[in-house]
């Protein structure tokens, strides 16, 4: 019992610091993925043969650039990116220079996604837009982003959780967050409690963004 | 006021080409509920998306209010759409905005202030009905309802013409009634042009008063409703009149005992009299109902019944001819045993 006290208040110890990490790797790196992936993915969707804005050349040009990063190994990336991290960054390893990796790996994630949501929107609801003359733009904020919004709220909730898994891979390079902990104390040091500490902390982190992500969801769907 | 010339529309493919439209020529006059009726895949849906060119036509004109729409560049064709409403058989509402909002999305696009678009909604919603429902979601109303939302919509930027793309083909009966019922008030109140597609010969029967029948892509009949169904000359137009008027039953006519079995339409007055009765009394012949419907089309009277006679041969011969003297329509569909 007492040892188990003892581990508790060990782990509480060690915790803080880098869960911060990984919240903040994870946090901004979806936050720039978003903000990247989502214009991609919604020009890839409606570039597509007979959707409002056909452009096969473009088109094709970004369903490859997507299928090429999604195929990276993310520890293979993140080394292939380092002269941009540094570029970006400063530096090629730690916390924030974690970010540029998490967030290329995470783009067409995104891009997909939001591709799949606004392609699932039918057709018809596009059509009645176009029959009133509203202009793509129109169409783009007014109909296609807003009826896609409950798709990409769950897609990003799944974005968010896969990129706390990469985010571990991140600290076992360097990245800081719990990642590295994990390696450093459990796997190096051979202490169990902090690497059952951290397994522990990270469940109830995806189960925590889990619940939010389908309460956000349920929101959205009318 | 619409008017089609020579338009055509080929869809070319990767399993070959169709051609949905062939040599369309169509004249729609200000404040007519004009119905195009065809069979599934003849061409309506192809047709009536031409008129807004949500389907680019291949060649031909389009004029509305004398203006070729098929000449208008991007931006002229985007202002023409807000003169010309358009409802759907799946009635396309946003899923994630509620009725206001929905009926407000028109106006929106066209940038007009709050206060006008709150007004002018008010308004639509007293319309169409369905003042209660203001705030309901989509996914909180009956198909009927959603119907009316869209209507509400189409009209919100008073358009001078309404399309209506299959609009009660999802409904059903009662409710298909209650729509028509309301395009027809919208059309009587506000002298809107109704052009209609459906492949339900009731839905034209009920409100349009002039009709166009499509088969194949091409107009095959075309003209006043009550003239094109009670005297139709295409057999494609008188299998949809047959369809929901009359259904013969196949055993009538291998029957042995029916020798002759005629096909009898009355139109109008002709309807109210006792032709049968008189018949049977000049020529003293059996005459057998087999089947029969009296029905109205634009609030006129027709009657179709399908009979037997049974009697001398010459009597029977006189019998026809007589009725056929009568003003009515008499198709001889069985004589002396042979069926035609
Ligand atoms: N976008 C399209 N591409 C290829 N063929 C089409 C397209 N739209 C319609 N068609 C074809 O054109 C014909 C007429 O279709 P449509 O106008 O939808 O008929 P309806 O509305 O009378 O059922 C059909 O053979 C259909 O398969
Ligand atoms: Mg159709």
């Amino acid at each position: 019992m007492e040892v188990l006290i003892e581990s508790i208040k060990k782990v509480a110890l060690l915790i803080p610091v880098p869960l911060f990490e990984t919240l903040y790797m994870v946090l901004a790196s979806t936050l720039f993925s978003v903000i990247l992936g989502l214009p991609l993915g919604i020009i890839t969707a409606i570039s597509e043969e007979g959707h409002i804005w056909e452009r096969r050349g473009l088109n094709r040009i970004l369903n490859g650039l997507v299928n090429i990063t999604r195929s990276f190994p993310f520890i293979i990336l993140m080394i292939a990116v380092f002269p941009l991290t540094k570029l970006i960054v400063g530096k090629r390893i730690g916390t924030t220079a974690a970010i540029v990796p998490l967030t290329i790996a995470a783009i067409p994630f995104v891009a997909r996604l939001v591709e799949t949501a606004i392609k699932e929107i039918s057709p018809g609801i596009i059509e009645a837009a176009l029959s009133m003359g509203a202009d793509i733009k129109q169409i783009i904020f007014r109909v296609l982003i807003p009826e896609a919004l409950p798709s990409i709220a769950s897609g990003i909730t799944l974005t968010i959780i896969n990129l706390i898994g990469y985010s571990a891979m991140a600290g076992a390079i360097g990245g800081g967050g719990l990642g590295n902990l994990a390696i450093r104390y459990g796997y190096q040091g051979f202490q169990e409690d902090v690497m059952i500490g951290t397994v522990i902390v990270l469940i109830l982190m995806v189960q925590i963004i889990q619940s939010i992500g389908s309460r956000i969801y349920n929101k959205l769907v009318k | 006021m619409i008017k089609i010339e020579g338009l055509y529309k080929t869809f070319w493919g990767n399993e070959g080409d169709v051609e949905a439209l062939k040599n369309i020529n169509l004249r729609i006059e200000k404040g007519d509920i004009f119905g195009i009726m065809g069979l599934s895949g003849a061409g309506k849906s192809t047709l009536i998306r031409c008129i807004n060119r949500l389907e680019e036509p291949t060649k031909g004109r389009i004029y509305i209010d004398g203006k070729d729409i098929t000449k208008l560049d991007k931006n002229e064709l985007r202002d023409m759409r807000r003169n010309i409403g358009m409802i759907f058989q799946h009635f396309n509402l946003l899923s994630r905005k509620n009725c206001r909002e929905n009926i407000a999305f028109p106006l929106k696009i066209m940038k007009y202030d709050k206060n006008k678009i709150e007004k002018r909604v008010d308004e639509l919603l007293e319309i169409v009905d369905l003042k209660d429902k203001k705030t309901a979601y989509p996914s909180q109303l009956s198909g009927g309802q959603k119907q009316r939302v869209a209507i509400a919509r189409a009209l919100a930027t008073n358009p001078k013409i309404l399309l209506c793309d299959e609009a009660t083909s999802a409904l059903d009966p009662n409710t298909t009634l209650s729509i028509l019922e309301l395009l027809k008030n919208i059309n009587k109140k506000l002298g809107i042009t109704i052009v209609m597609i459906t492949h339900q010969m009731e839905v034209i029967k009920q409100v349009c008063n002039k009709v166009a029948v499509i088969s194949d892509g091409s107009i095959i009949e075309e003209g006043n409703t009550y003239e094109v169904f009670s005297k139709p000359s295409h057999k494609v137009t008188k299998s949809f009149i047959q369809d929901v008027s009359l259904n013969l039953d196949k055993s009538y006519m291998d029957n042995p005992d029916n020798t002759t079995i005629i096909r009898i339409t009355f139109l109008d007055e002709k309807a109210k009299e006792p032709l049968i009765y008189k018949t049977i009394k000049k020529f003293d012949i059996e005459i057998n109902i087999l089947s029969g419907k009296m029905s109205s089309i634009q609030e006129r009277t027709y009657g179709n019944l399908v009979v037997g006679l049974r009697g001398d041969e010459k009597k029977v011969e006189e019998a026809i001819d007589y009725l056929k003297n009568q003003g009515i329509i008499v198709e001889e569909l069985k004589l002396n045993g042979s069926i035609n």
